[in-house]
């Protein structure tokens, strides 16, 4: 029982303070307007923010050693080349995993 | 003859055009609605198929880690719905099996989802006006405990055809995620452990999204600054203080160089579609 009381304590904690940082900018601005700068932002952040979440979907790869990155490397150069040449994100996705799937396996197995 | 033309007679022979006329009306208003709602419903099951593939198998994931680190489905479930990120969950089982006390729980949570902080500023006006509307009150809540990475990036590329209701399609996405996300985490759990293939590297599938969505800015945008000074405050970060607690400054110092470079910035894509 008691281990069942702390899970449920840390899944409730985790999960008032993953709403906390979802709707703290909602409640920053209830009553007042946003701030001009807070709607400029709002309009260049996202450019920002998904190159950032790019780089931190790579954070754990080992470049400093054998085979540097090359597997997450060639992988996402192949999905820039195919959005760009066939500008469908559900083919790009799927060549992108599957060449890193196969990468893993093959030439840089880890 | 001349009874045909009473006044009461003639009253109730309006009064019943008047009323067919009426329920004539309202049944072709309920089809359009019908119709529209379908549309749109449909429309953002398009938009979401791109993010399909990288739920499901995070979600998996962290329903598998659950499960083999001995916890029922039914926190697998829960998890899922309450905390609703991807990465925490997969932390969360490493502190519940090392028996993290709750104020190092909470702070870790604080440090890892720190960026949705971020999100929210994008969709302060739109949710709202949605939260103003008498019937659907309890949407903005939602929408806005409901915004992850992914369906970030999906509401942020959204260009929604103008015959659709933008925030019917919104709400759509960030639901249909909710459940997608829930069902995948408690099927993780439930028969994750008899997955016969070895799945290894599947997660590149959010790695290969996040760049997809990228390319499609790239092309979009008139400005390149606030990708290049993401990339760069990213790469700057990640070399200074490694790849554990990177994204915060990163996000924060790309967040004052926006600011200082207002005036250099001209997002005419953007810009145009917020008129």
């Amino acid at each position: 029982m008691s281990e069942n009381l702390i899970t449920a304590a840390t899944i409730g904690v985790v999960a008032i303070i993953t709403w906390a940082t979802r709707g703290l900018p909602y409640l920053l601005f209830t009553k007042r307007q946003p701030p001009k700068v807070v709607t400029y932002l709002g309009t260049v952040l996202p450019a920002s923010i998904m190159v950032i979440l790019v780089v931190y979907c790579l954070r754990n790869t080992q470049f400093t050693s054998y085979p540097y990155g090359a597997a997450e490397i060639i992988s996402v150069f192949l999905v820039v080349i195919m959005q760009l040449w066939r500008k469908n994100t559900l083919v790009s996705i799927f060549a992108g995993t599957v060449c890193y799937m196969v990468l893993i396996r093959t030439v840089f197995p880890g | 003859m001349a009874k045909w033309f009473t006044a009461e007679k003639t009253g109730d022979i309006v009064r019943r055009i008047y009323e067919r006329y009426h329920t004539f009306r309202n049944r072709k208003k309920d089809d359009e609605r019908e119709y529209s709602e379908m549309k749109s419903f449909t429309y953002a099951i398009k938009q979401i198929v791109p993010l399909v593939l990288s739920y499901l198998f995070v979600g998996l994931a962290s329903g598998i880690l659950l499960n083999k680190a001995g916890y029922s489905p039914i926190w697998a479930f829960l998890s899922g719905s309450l905390i609703y990120a991807g990465s925490m969950q997969i932390v969360m089982v490493s502190f519940l099996t090392s028996g993290a006390p709750l104020y190092m729980v909470a702070i870790m949570t604080l440090f890892i989802n720190a960026r949705h902080i971020f999100y929210g500023i994008s969709f302060i006006d739109e949710f709202r006006s949605i939260g103003k509307q008498r019937k659907s009150f309890w949407k903005y809540p939602y929408m806005a405990l409901t915004m992850t990475d992914e369906t970030y990036s999906v509401l942020c590329s959204l260009k929604c055809p103008p015959d659709l209701d933008k925030q019917k399609v919104e709400f759509d996405i960030l639901f249909l995620c909710h459940i997608l996300w829930i069902a995948s985490c408690s099927c993780g759990a439930i028969i994750g452990n008899v997955l016969p293939v070895d799945m290894t590297g599947i997660d590149f599938s959010a790695t290969a999204f996040f760049v997809v969505v990228v390319v499609n800015q790239w092309r979009e945008y008139d400005s390149h600054i606030p990708a290049i000074t993401g990339f760069a405050s990213a790469i700057l970060f990640y070399f200074l203080i490694g790849p554990d607690n990177f994204i915060l400054p990163a996000l924060s110092v790309s967040m004052i160089s926006l600011i200082i470079l207002k005036d250099h910035i001209h997002m005419g894509v953007l810009e145009g579609s917020d008129e």
